[in-house]
């Protein structure tokens, strides 16, 4: 670990997550369990949490790095304060969700996968929320939004800009 | 939780709330909610009829209510429906009087003469 | 204190997202103005079904049902109803086929072909409520199997009720809990698999927050026949409140006693855990969520040897989906006979379906097996939209395929869906009209297999990379005579030769739509069409100068300045500047932007 030279930092989100890992340490198998806990208290899983967690479960970086890129729901890259998910989902998409988001990056100047300038708007697309029955659907952070069309697109965009 | 005796006495209680949404409730009682059926009382009407039917644990029953019957010289109405029985009618109810009606007519199954105004056919 | 009237607000995922828990809080608000609070009581269901009516209320002992309510609506619906007994018709369900209104939720079209056993106490009972679950039965058969039958006559009933798999491949039950507890081993576990992938199926999601203590139970039930000690139930991270139900069930069942050390006082102790996915397709399939739940990467390996020899940790583990497990306790309080009478020859008991895509009623739906697709998509379904044509329902997600009207009169059991090459997969149906085109939603599926397979196996990683890239150029207008025989070909052997259940089944939406619609893949190739119009690369825009307005809108939204025209001077658009991306026909108030394809 010493020779990758990866500095970890002393603060108040260490310790947290330190102290998580501290009450499953005799859970087995908990490395996506604290991955979890780790992208909850950090936003994202940059390479220095990650070497922490190797050392404190003492599993190779490559093995937790491994984990990492396997799984969607984890991100090396820090998000805005929304995160913009829109269903992919066959309903979905046979209502177009395919155009919902290309109201978004119109709207945005972003790609998918990518944040604005501001990092206040993280653009996604998932695999189904399970609301098909209010298809197009996309999430904002925790809030779901049903039936989206360009002036909805609009409304919700403007809503979290006035929340700044 | 020890054995399924235990499991059922539980289930028993439990079940009264969720008696309503059975389908087969014994007796259903009708209070008339309209606005002269509020004004002269049903409001207190209904409250006992779920007072006494709670406190007897009549799990059976349950207490509705219906707008206006048409009948305002005779609020507080009150029906009681039961299965293959014609429906009764009782006018001018009050907190006594229903105290009575859930005595004499729901555990006892004898209407009370006096309250009747009408037995309707089905 | 019983109250005269329980008024169940639907919190499923499609009322929560049409506001249903600020209708909750109007409600309780105002019974508590009215001083009704010691009368009525507000309970939180999970998903009653019909989800495009949410958010939805059903008031007992009345059996009224409420449609579309909003906070507004809420004053007059306790004032008029729930105070003076006048139910709110404006806000009552309709039929549909005669325009009448509906007085009782269980004349609702919607309901009335539905046979609830897996869904009964969703949307009827308060999922956070173990008394409510005790209310209606729950843990009973628990206390049966544990105090008055053995391991084997538990199994033998499983046996006898013809219980198979719901999440898909439909492996007899009883067989899979067998193999498990014949297994010599100290420790064994019993796994649910709640990792519901599909897009389109919600029917798990909709269990676990409806009825969480029905899967607690069914799985100590598979705990106690198999010898098992311990659980794990592997939620998908996009199932939240899912999550959050299951814990709180988990925690009063162990409060209470169902679950932990010495079960209604017998030798059998079982304990869960709630393990969260983290958004892996592939983790779905059996040795992948294995190792997901061991902490690793989610990757399957070859079988043998099957989980119930070897599974998590290496011990032998018993592992059924949400659905399979909901089952149990029925068939343990009502005897496998009963279940047996249920359904087809092959297969028995009901099916839950998640019904979706252009279609009226969108929803969940629960048939006995042997119901027809046309019953599910017509009867309960209510069809198309008026105006369209359903013209084809997909089966059974990315792995499975679609069916096309003509066999639509086929009952719904395992073998006759897999004959038709489409499957049952988890239960997600999808309704296609005129407005999907075949080929593109084939590509669609496609893009997800790729990008959710695992790359362990070249077939899979490979293969329908190379399967992708035939039909992305098709739907773009560069496709060859020879594509649709190099798909068939592709697609074949993926299925032979794929490591696990994702690549073996990922080509079936393509071969299925080269069956059934071969027309269109050949009008893409040779015409240069999409009659969907869906294709991008094959559509062409114009504007119809009878309908045009000259009022510039489309000239102002076109990204590269394609149209010509100012106020006045009706448009025009400059075809070799036009990159067809649509938003002239978007945006035009009048109507006057045409989309055409194949006609040049």
């Amino acid at each position: 670990m010493e020779a990758l030279k990866i500095h970890i930092p002393d603060n108040e989100q260490y310790r947290e997550l330190g102290a998580y890992i501290e009450s499953v340490r005799n859970m087995p198998g908990p490395l996506i369990n604290v991955l979890h806990k780790a992208q909850g208290i950090f936003g994202y899983l940059p390479m220095e949490v990650q070497a922490f967690i190797s050392r404190e479960l003492d599993i190779p970086l490559s093995t937790v790095y491994g984990v990492v890129t396997f799984y969607n729901f984890f991100s090396m890259t820090p998000r805005g304060k929304y995160v913009i998910n829109v269903c992919m989902g066959t309903a979905c998409y046979v209502k177009g969700a395919g155009k919902v988001v290309d109201y978004f990056k119109d709207e945005l100047k972003v790609g998918e996968g990518e944040t604005t300038e501001d990092n206040l708007f993280t653009l996604t697309t998932a695999r189904c929320f399970g609301a098909c029955g209010l298809a197009p659907v996309l999430m904002v952070n925790e809030d779901v939004y049903g039936h989206v069309d360009r002036k909805k697109v609009t409304e919700i965009l403007k809503k979290y800009r006035s929340l700044g | 939780m020890k054995n399924l005796e235990e499991l059922r006495k539980l289930r028993e209680k439990a079940q009264k709330e969720i008696q309503l949404r059975s389908k087969d409730a014994r007796i259903k009682v009708v209070v008339g909610m309209g606005t002269s059926g509020i004004a002269a009382g049903a409001r207190e009407v209904l409250k006992t009829f779920i007072n006494e039917i709670n406190q007897k644990n009549l799990t059976d029953v349950i207490v509705t209510q219906t707008g206006e019957k048409g009948m305002s010289s005779m609020e507080p109405i009150v029906e009681i429906h039961e299965e293959k029985k014609p429906v009764i009618v009782y006018g001018d109810m009050n907190p006594s009087k229903v105290k009575k009606v859930v005595e004499e007519h729901i555990v006892n199954g004898k209407a009370v003469d006096d309250y009747l105004i009408s037995m309707e056919e089905k | 204190m019983a109250h005269r009237m329980n008024v169940l607000v639907c919190s499923g995922a499609s009322c929560i997202s049409n506001n249903s828990l600020k209708v909750k809080e109007a409600l309780l608000a105002e019974i508590e103005r009215l001083d009704l609070k010691r009368e009525i009581k507000v309970i939180e269901t999970g998903c009653m079904g019909p989800c495009q009516l949410g958010p939805v209320l059903l008031v007992y002992p009345d059996e009224t049902l409420y449609k579309k309510v909003q906070v507004a609506d809420v004053r007059e619906i306790v004032e008029q109803h729930f105070l003076k007994g006048r139910p709110v018709e404006r806000l009552m369900y309709k039929s549909p086929l005669t325009d009448e209104l509906v007085h009782k939720s269980r004349d609702v079209d919607y309901f009335k072909k539905q046979y609830k056993i897996v869904l009964a106490n969703c949307g009827s009972i308060d999922p956070e409520s173990l008394d409510e679950y005790i209310a209606v039965g729950g843990y009973e058969a628990l206390g049966k199997a544990l105090t008055e039958m053995n391991p084997d006559s538990v199994l033998d009933e499983i046996k006898i009720s013809g219980l198979r798999g719901r999440g898909g491949g439909g492996f007899p039950t009883h067989l899979k809990w067998m193999f498990t507890k014949n297994e010599k081993s100290k420790e064994k576990y019993v796994i649910c698999n709640a990792d519901e992938g599909d897009p389109g199926a919600f029917m798990d999601r909709s269990v676990i927050e409806g009825d969480p203590h029905t899967l607690i139970e069914g799985m100590a039930i598979a705990g106690y026949v198999v010898g098992a000690s311990k659980g794990y139930i592997y939620v998908r991270a996009e199932y939240p409140l899912a999550i959050e139900r299951l814990e709180k069930a988990i925690a009063q069942a162990k409060e209470t006693g169902f679950l932990g050390e010495n079960i209604f006082q017998t030798d059998f102790s079982f304990d869960l855990e709630v393990r969260v996915g983290a958004g892996a397709f592939v983790c779905g399939e059996e040795t992948a969520l294995i190792h997901s739940i061991e902490g690793k990467r989610g990757t399957p390996r070859p079988r043998p040897p099957y989980p119930s020899a070897s599974g998590v940790w290496g011990k032998p583990t018993v592992l059924n989906n949400v659905e399979t497990y909901a089952n149990v306790r029925h068939i343990i309080l009502n005897g496998g006979a009963w279940m047996a009478k249920i359904g087809t020859e092959t297969s028995k008991g009901t099916k839950v379906f998640a019904l979706s895509g252009t279609i009226k009623n969108t929803g969940l739906a629960e048939v006995p097996m042997g119901t027809t697709i046309r019953e599910l998509i017509y009867d309960i379904g209510g069809g198309a939209p008026e105006g369209h044509e359903i013209k084809a329902v997909q089966l059974g997600g990315p792995s499975g395929g679609c069916v096309t009207p003509e066999y639509f009169d086929t009952p719904i059991d395992y073998e006759s869906l897999t004959a038709l090459g489409a499957m049952m997969g988890s239960g997600g149906v999808i309704a296609m009209d005129e407005t999907a085109c075949m080929v593109n939603t084939a590509k669609f599926f496609l893009d997800f297999t790729c990008f959710e397979s695992c790359g362990k196996c070249v077939p899979c990683r490979v293969g329908l990379k190379q399967m992708y890239g035939i039909l992305d150029k098709i739907t773009k207008g560069e496709g060859e005579e020879e594509d649709i025989e190099a798909l068939e070909t592709l697609g074949k052997t993926i299925k032979a030769t794929a490591l696990c259940g994702l690549g073996q089944t990922a080509p079936n939406p393509v071969l299925s739509t080269i069956k059934f619609f071969r027309h269109e893949y050949e009008e893409h190739i040779f015409e240069k069409k999409c009659r969907a119009l869906v294709c991008k690369d094959l559509i062409s825009y114009e504007i119809n100068k009878d309908a045009c307005k000259a009022c510039t809108l489309c000239a102002q939204k076109c990204p590269v300045d394609a149209i010509k025209g100012e106020r006045g001077v009706v448009h025009e658009i400059q075809q070799e500047k036009c990159i067809s991306c649509g938003n002239c026909y978007d945006v035009c108030p009048f109507g006057a932007v045409m989309r055409l394809s194949g006609e040049n």
